[in-house]
């Protein structure tokens, strides 16, 4: 299991460090900072043994959070464990940076005496560990005994990610669909690859403790009811232009019931209060890909290039697009740019090695055009430029993926609210991941 | 204290703030006295009133904090202080106590592990497994498992279907973390039978779609591990197949330190099962912004999916990566490139093109990666490409690694009737031939030695400027061996040194870097470990104790004795090493050959095609049909490679050394008995005997006249038998035998006759016949008289044949009271035709691996586990016809006893 944890600075200096077991001694520390974070070379592994202890490490802006042990863990484990710390710290004192965590130091060594004992993960849930390990400082005899039980059921118990005895005056809940949508495509225009990696975020305001259940446009739940109520499909159909979607893989939040997911399909939970990701989706079939890029590169001479680039926006004429930002990279020997383009603005930044051109708002079904002439320096470099790939970036109002939230039911059986009572909000966006074309 | 400043110094003061009612100062006093008990023990002691008092607490949060605390204050008093407070915590109304005193356990286990056994903790520890709390539950089964880990023999985990059914309870309800603990530990769990496996699998499969990707991880490795308990003609194999790809994919979304950890995971899956992936191509593309160490994997999994399908996609994404910017990942890249060509022979075109494409480039270290995968193209498919030469050529002047420089030279000298210039080229390489690398050199001896020998007129200078640079100024032994042996090869017998030198080399086999098949087993096991992530058993990289139990994968159902991987991995490997299986050198008939540069060589295609079809047929159950085709008992067709008798004496030595290919001692003879008694066949008696003697099998007989009359006109005939055997010859007996007169003859046989399955194998029913009357017997022939002279497989061959073979054929035996040295066993054995491909030392423990030929082309692997000072040996052996296992083992006893 983790024998300790060190957290440094970007100069490699400790800045938390924690040891949970006999066999990792103080060098680990130092043995870490020179031949990692010191070390002349790129890293070239997330994962590194030195002198039979092994390293793992993952970097969160320049600071530096490593997990050291001398045992065959399971490192899975190790690295998601990390990333939950971040997310605990995050939650507590914000962005993880070295003024924060020297600030809450004193939080810190308490968190990771609570969430890690003996190198074993326990309960790391925010919201539970926010009821007893506070910024404030806690008397302990302030505490009723009623409260100490219903903490430590808390943390322990089933439902470890929600309280008990949550009032709201107004129940409201809040479902955002968040997708990516990443292409790769060819200079002739073909799919190299696409796929959506979708994330529904809920964010509930719910008293009680409701049971609530999730409903997509899952094409096997569609089709598993159209055999059973042709009704059913016919409202679905009604409601939006595709019927149902082809989800490749999901994963869900651990309040998600997955044997009944793995048996019915059915997507039933108890919500954590707050905010929070319900699901992880990923498709890969009949995505609606926003915009298409063309791309023209000519090299006139060895000392010039001639690059026009056109997008199309590829949705209904009613939405619009935001944020668009289309990436043209040029090479390192590039000594001067004119561009022209129809809409929107370019720059050439020379730091960057690109054209950065910026739209605001684009509606769809409309197309639009830059061209631009980059000037090169003669060089002897016989290596050729690479051509890196045209990225994009934009945000789109609807789920590229074609996923459709078709119900939320909330049920709380001892409290007097009802599915009715709860108002609910449901938003798309979809925003490009890597969106690239090669050129 | 973070910062590693010693403030033991204040020691005194500090456990004065202990008794607070401020949690948070409580916190950190505890953490104080966590850092430093031990470099003041006899301070620490002070403390421990207030832990005591702390564990009987009115706050479940207090009485936990202090029962943790105490388990890390490693001070030998105070853990005896401890036991008490545990004891009681351990049986604490709140689950938060009662969880945190279960890793407490562990905790003290650590310390004093004879102290936890006494107090009888273990116990109350199993008790917590079926505790109504899924977080003490959890938490009390990683302690368990812990636990048991450093006490292999110890039954701790006591694992049987009610326990494991109460942790697939627990598995629903607990946290993420608690979900993998139960996970991991069900993955050792050994169910009874195929329908049990399969239940457990049902209940797993769910987990696959947790968010957590270590979830996810180990319930693959608990899918993985019982799948192979499964039927494949079951139905729900299929499923569980088609299940598990998407959250292996999915995986791929997550950060990029995970997907690495996930990426050399699946390397590992698709080694094990190549159809679960097969058509996911796609999302293992690499993409402009992955970090490097996610690149390099992916493209490693790349190859291993490439197929016929789809091969067109992945050679344009191939071609894309050879213009990055990372040089290691370029690299790879184009030698993909050269895989692919290798492994998909329809695309073998196209990637030499490409291939050349990128030659134009003219970015040094691109080149000279292209003349590297080239050099293997070439041996792969020989004079189809050769037009590239020229082009190749051009690039001569900026290659500077060894590795192109060699295998440049590789290509001179192999196609050296073919380049005009091919002495010039060489020429300017041997001017400075002793600033070369090793590899080089010897490249450079042996394409000069061929340019001589294709074109020995204008190269007679050359070649004795470089063998005298090779053996007399050069202190490189390899080097000087190799010139000598190219000398005396030369002016002994140039004809003969032309068969050797120029001979037709072997075809190169497709797949490399995989990892051999037992130590593939065993890292399934490990799936999400550390282990899987280095490619490596615990063994190699934990200290102590821990690592040593080796996990094996379950049996298919049936069997249960081939459940033990049959190889232990090499320990305490040093970390560089990869657990590749292609040997960097060859063994020296290789290295004569040219084989040492290239990758790894598989047997012949003629020898593999035997076997197989060998193999089908008997498993058929008749073997009439096998052997009614005449290919199987001719061996010199069957090994191409190898050499036949050497060309001259002096070199007989030699070759001998290098794998016995003449091994001209013969197997072993077992002392005569007496097949057919006076009594039985009216006075005369049959003893006799088999041997094997320089590839011929005879029947050696010993005729006695015990009657009082003369007999003559002796005649023999055999039965149909299982290899049919027959004899070649007439029975020769010339004079009459006189009564009381004793004729010792020796009767060859072929194994051209008819076949029938005898029942056992190795019956023969023979027939006599004299001037009397017509007798008939039937005795037992040694199976070793059919082990033919070319029974010595390649190493790569070996692996990829036994990583084949499925479990089910493997068989295992004892050979008790045998005490020779592994070495021993090994020239033993050899005589009899049963060598050795292999020989490790694993543990203390020789481990040969050998391997055999019956006369009917039909392979056995075996595996020979020798324990120094013990007399026993283990030998697993491996067959495509597991009935002849069972009478292969009988020689081996024969064999080694003898």
């Amino acid at each position: 299991m983790i024998g300790g944890l060190f957290i440094y600075n970007h100069k490699g200096e400790v800045l938390i460090s924690r040891v949970y077991r006999d066999d990792i001694g103080r060098n680990a520390v130092d043995a870490f900072r020179v031949n990692v974070i010191h070390a002349r070379q790129q890293v070239r592994s997330p994962v590194t043994n030195i002198a039979r202890t092994s390293f793992f490490h993952v970097k969160r802006s320049n600071i530096w959070l490593a997990a050291v042990t001398k045992q065959n863990v399971n490192a899975a484990m190790v690295f998601e464990f990390l990333y939950k710390m971040c997310d605990v710290m995050t939650a507590y004192f914000g962005k993880i940076s070295e003024e924060n965590i020297k600030n809450n130091f004193v939080l810190i060594y308490e968190l990771l005496d609570e969430i890690l004992d003996f190198g074993y993960p326990q309960n790391s849930e925010t919201g539970a560990l926010k009821t007893f390990i506070t910024q404030q400082g806690i008397k302990s005899q302030l505490q009723t005994k009623e409260e100490q039980s219903q903490i430590t059921s808390q943390v322990t118990g089933q439902i470890g990610w929600r309280r008990e005895g949550i009032k709201y005056r107004r129940n409201e809940l809040f479902l955002d669909v968040l997708e990516s949508v990443n292409l790769l495509m060819s200079p002739q225009g073909q799919v190299l690859s696409a796929h959506v990696s979708g994330r529904v975020v809920m964010k509930s305001y719910l008293s009680g403790m409701p049971e609530c259940k999730f409903g997509m446009n899952d094409k096997i739940v569609i089709e598993k009811q159209g055999k059973g109520t042709a009704d059913e499909t016919g409202k679905s159909e009604l409601g939006s232009g595709k019927q149902s979607i082809a989800i490749d893989d999901c994963t869900f939040h651990q309040c998600v019931r997955l044997s009944k997911f793995d048996s019915e399909r059915s997507i039933s939970f108890i919500p954590p209060d707050g905010e929070f990701e319900l699901m992880r989706y990923r498709t890969t079939k009949d995505i609606i890909l926003p915009f298409r890029v063309i791309p023209l590169v000519r090299e006139v001479g060895r000392t010039k290039l001639e690059v026009k680039v056109v997008i199309k926006s590829n949705f209904k004429p009613s939405l619009l697009a935001q944020k668009i930002e289309v990436r043209i990279p040029t090479p390192l020997n590039t000594s001067g740019v004119q561009v022209i383009c129809m809409k929107g603005k370019a720059k050439y930044k020379a730091s960057e090695n690109a054209i950065v051109w910026k739209i605001k708002r684009m509606a769809g079904m409309k197309e639009s055009q830059i061209s631009a002439e980059i000037e090169l320096l003669p060089t002897n470099d016989k290596k050729k430029w690479a051509r890196p790939p045209i990225s994009m970036n934009f945000e789109v109002p609807f789920a590229p993926s074609g996923l459709k939230v078709r119900y939320l039911k909330v049920f709380e059986p001892k409290l007097n609210y009802s599915d009715h009572d709860v108002i609910k909000w449901v938003r798309y966006i979809g925003r490009s991941g890597i969106y690239e074309t090669r050129c | 204290m973070t910062v590693g400043k010693d403030v033991s110094a204040l020691f005194p003061d500090v456990v004065n703030c202990m008794q607070t009612d401020n949690l948070e100062l409580k916190k950190l006093v505890y953490l104080y006295l966590m850092n430093y008990a031990k470099s003041q023990p006899d301070m620490a002691i002070m403390a421990v009133n207030t832990f005591v008092k702390d564990c009987e607490d009115p706050n479940p949060l207090i009485r936990a904090l202090a029962v943790r605390t105490m388990g890390c204050i490693r001070v030998d008093k105070i853990t005896e202080y401890l036991c008490e407070p545990l004891r009681k915590c351990l049986k604490d109304e709140d689950p938060y106590v009662r969880k945190t005193a279960a890793v407490c356990v562990a905790k003290l286990h650590d310390i004093n592990a004879q102290l936890v056994e006494d107090q009888g903790f273990l116990d109350t520890l199993k008790d917590l497994i079926s505790d109504s709390n899924p977080m003490v539950v959890a938490n009390a089964v990683a302690a368990l498992s812990e636990i048991a880990e450093s006490h292999p023999s110890s039954n701790l985990l006591d694992l049987n279907p009610q326990s494991i059914n109460k942790l697939l309870t627990a598995l629903n309800e607990c946290t993420e973390w608690g979900q993998i603990f139960i996970l991991d530990c069900l993955a050792n769990y050994m169910p009874k039978d195929d329908r049990e496996a399969q239940s457990i699998c049902e209940r797993v499969t769910p987990r696959l779609s947790h968010a957590n990707s270590a979830v996810v991880l180990s319930a693959v490795k608990v899918l993985m591990k019982f799948m192979e308990m499964l039927s494949k003609d079951l139905d729900y194999y299929g499923t569980l197949l088609k299940k598990l790809a998407p959250p292996l994919v999915t995986l791929l979304s997550a950060e990029p330190e995970l997907q690495y950890v996930a990426l050399r995971n699946i390397n590992l899956i698709v080694q094990k099962r190549p159809e679960i992936l097969k058509h996911e191509m796609k999302v293992f593309f690499v993409k402009y912004n992955d970090p490097i160490y996610v690149k390099l994997e992916k493209l490693d999994i790349m190859i291993r999916l490439a197929s016929q399908a789809n091969i067109a996609q992945v050679l344009a994404e191939l071609k894309e990566y050879a213009t990055e910017v990372d040089v290691d990942f370029v690299r790879k890249a184009v030698r993909a490139i050269g895989r692919c060509a290798i492994k998909v022979e329809q695309s073998a075109e196209r990637c030499v093109s490409t291939l050349l494409d990128l030659i134009q480039t003219k970015v040094n270290y691109v080149v000279q990666e292209a003349i590297v995968v080239i050099k293997d193209i070439f041996r792969k498919y020989p004079n189809k490409y050769e037009s590239v030469i020229a082009t190749l050529c051009e690039n001569l002047d900026s290659l500077d690694e060894p590795e192109a420089r060699a295998a440049m030279i590789w290509i001179v000298g192999e196609y050296a009737e073919r380049i005009d210039n091919a002495d010039e080229l060489l020429e300017s390489f041997l001017e400075g031939f002793h600033d070369e690398s090793t590899q080089v050199q010897l490249q450079l001896l042996t394409a000069i030695v061929k340019l001589f020998l294709k074109k020995p007129t204008e190269t007679q200078e050359l070649v004795q400027q470089v063998l005298s640079l090779a053996t007399q100024d050069s202190d490189n032994p390899d080097l000087r061996d190799r010139g000598y042996i190219y000398w005396r090869l030369l002016s002994t017998d140039p004809v003969a040194a032309k068969e050797v030198v120029l001979v037709e080399k072997p075809l190169i086999s497709e797949e490399t870097d995989l990892i051999e098949p037992t130590l593939l087993d065993e890292l399934i096991c490990y799936i999400g470990t550390l282990a899987s992530v280095y490619h490596k058993p615990p063994s190699a990289f934990v200290e102590g104790s821990r690592g040593i139990v080796h996990k094996s994968l379950p049996p298919r159902t049936g069997s249960s004795e081939s459940a033990e991987s049959p190889d232990a991995a090499p320990s305490g490997a040093p970390p560089s090493e990869q657990p590749a299986v292609i040997p960097t050198q060859g063994d020296l008939l290789g290295d004569l050959l040219n084989l040492d540069l290239g990758p790894p060589v598989s047997g012949p295609p003629v020898a593999t095609s035997s076997v197989q079809m060998g193999a089908v047929d008997l498993l058929g159950g008749g073997l009439d049909s096998l052997m009614g085709g005449t290919g199987f008992t001719a061996p010199s067709a069957v090994m191409p490679a190898n050499l036949g008798p050497p060309p001259s004496g002096g070199l007989g030595d030699l070759f001998d050394l290098a794998g016995g290919v003449g091994t001209l001692s013969g197997s072993h003879v077992a002392p005569k008995t007496v097949w057919l008694p006076a009594m039985k066949a009216k006075g005369l008696e049959i003893s006799g005997t088999f041997s094997r003697q320089v590839g011929a099998i005879s029947m050696d007989l010993l005729l006695t006249n015990k009657a009082l009359q003369v007999m003559s006109d002796f005649a023999i005939q055999f039965n149909r038998n299982s290899f049919g055997l027959a004899p070649a010859a007439p029975l020769q007996i010339h004079a009459p035998l006189a009564p009381n007169q004793t004729v010792e003859i020796s009767l060859p046989l072929n194994t051209v006759g008819s076949v029938m399955k005898m029942d056992p194998l190795n019956n023969l029913q023979v027939a006599v016949k004299n001037n009397i009357d017509v007798f008939y017997f039937s005795t037992l022939y040694p199976l070793h008289i059919l082990f033919v002279e070319d029974g010595k497989m390649e190493r790569q061959m070996f692996l990829a044949t036994w990583k084949d073979i499925p479990n089910e054929n493997e068989a295992q035996f004892q050979i008790k009271d045998c005490p020779l040295s592994a070495d021993a066993v090994s020239s033993k054995l050899q005589g009899s035709n049963i060598f050795t491909v292999a020989k490790r030392n694993v543990e203390g423990q020789d481990m040969l691996y050998q391997s055999l030929k019956l006369t009917n082309g039909i392979w056995v692997l075996a595996e020979l586990r020798i324990q120094p000072g013990s007399p026993s040996f283990t030998l697993s052996l491996k067959c495509r016809a597991p009935e002849v296992s069972q009478y292969v083992y009988q020689a081996y006893e024969t064999i080694l006893k003898n």
